[in-house]
């Protein structure tokens, strides 16, 4: 069970990593997507789900059990290659449904000048 | 420039049919790094307690998200896009699963317009709530 203080806690990413046009093309052909001038509008989520995976699995919680509830993106800047993108991950909230444990991340994807390009909310089911 | 400058508010936008089979999840676990092997492999998903292998969550949002940035003229003109996980997309060995995605255009505003969006396998919803924003 996730310890309640780290809800509110942000856990904010220690690289960033370069956005490459190859990472956004290979991403798009995934989903048969031809028009890879910004990457698709999903594409933060492989960013965020990894550090989102790293945040929650250190802090307890069993990444084999888990099953995405719902998804969110809100992006105010689509992402580009050459972007140096740093994500920052908060726990907004978490809990007990039926021994289920239901926990919300929200991961705030922010360019090398500090601008939130696009925010992510994941919320993750981790089953009893 | 896409089309949403004509849209009003109830507007039904075209279904737009997409495949998922095994190879395709293949290719977005490679793609976006979600390597989970309820995805690939049968023996494990059902040793789960899953039917058989299923898409990712992910994976179906998307390809709804290559329908919206259709409608969008582009991903750059999508600002906002959600949904819920509510079924899982079961994928049998050899078999092309087909998605079925369409639009209704919830509301119009200066600069953007928000619809919502459907997402059916089997005669089922596999999505709720999916919604997004896209620029007008």
């Amino acid at each position: 069970m996730l310890n309640p203080d780290l809800v509110g806690h942000t856990f904010n990413g220690v690289e960033s990593t370069t956005i490459t046009s190859e990472s956004i093309a290979a991403f798009a052909a995934a989903l048969g997507e031809s028009n890879i001038e910004v990457a698709p509008p999903t594409f933060a989520i492989t960013i965020s789900l990894e550090q989102s995976q790293s945040v929650l699995q250190s802090s307890g919680l069993n990444w084999d059990r888990v099953v995405h509830g719902d998804q969110k993106f809100v992006i105010s800047e689509p992402i580009r290659a050459g972007m140096q993108i740093t994500c920052n991950s908060t726990i907004e909230s978490a809990r007990v449904v039926a021994g289920n444990e239901i926990v919300t991340v929200r991961s705030d994807l922010v360019d090398a000048a500090s601008t939130v390009v696009a925010t992510s909310w994941s919320t993750l089911v981790f089953r009893a | 420039m896409s089309t949403a400058t004509t849209w009003n508010v109830g507007d039904v936008l075209p279904a737009k049919t997409y495949v998922i089979n095994r190879a395709a999840l293949v290719a977005y676990a490679n793609a976006s790094g979600d390597q989970n092997p309820i995805h690939q492999n049968e023996e494990f998903a059902k040793s789960v307690g899953l039917e058989n292998v299923i898409a990712h969550g992910m994976f179906t949002m998307g390809l709804v998200g290559r329908y919206v940035s259709g409608l969008a003229g582009g991903s750059a003109n999508v600002q906002e896009f959600s949904a819920r996980f509510t079924k899982p997309v079961v994928v049998p060995a050899d078999v092309d699963v087909e998605l079925i995605v369409s639009a209704t255009v919830a509301e119009v505003s200066d600069g953007s317009v928000r619809l919502d969006l459907t997402a059916i396998c089997n005669d089922t919803k596999v999505l709720g709530m999916a919604k997004a924003v896209i620029r007008r």
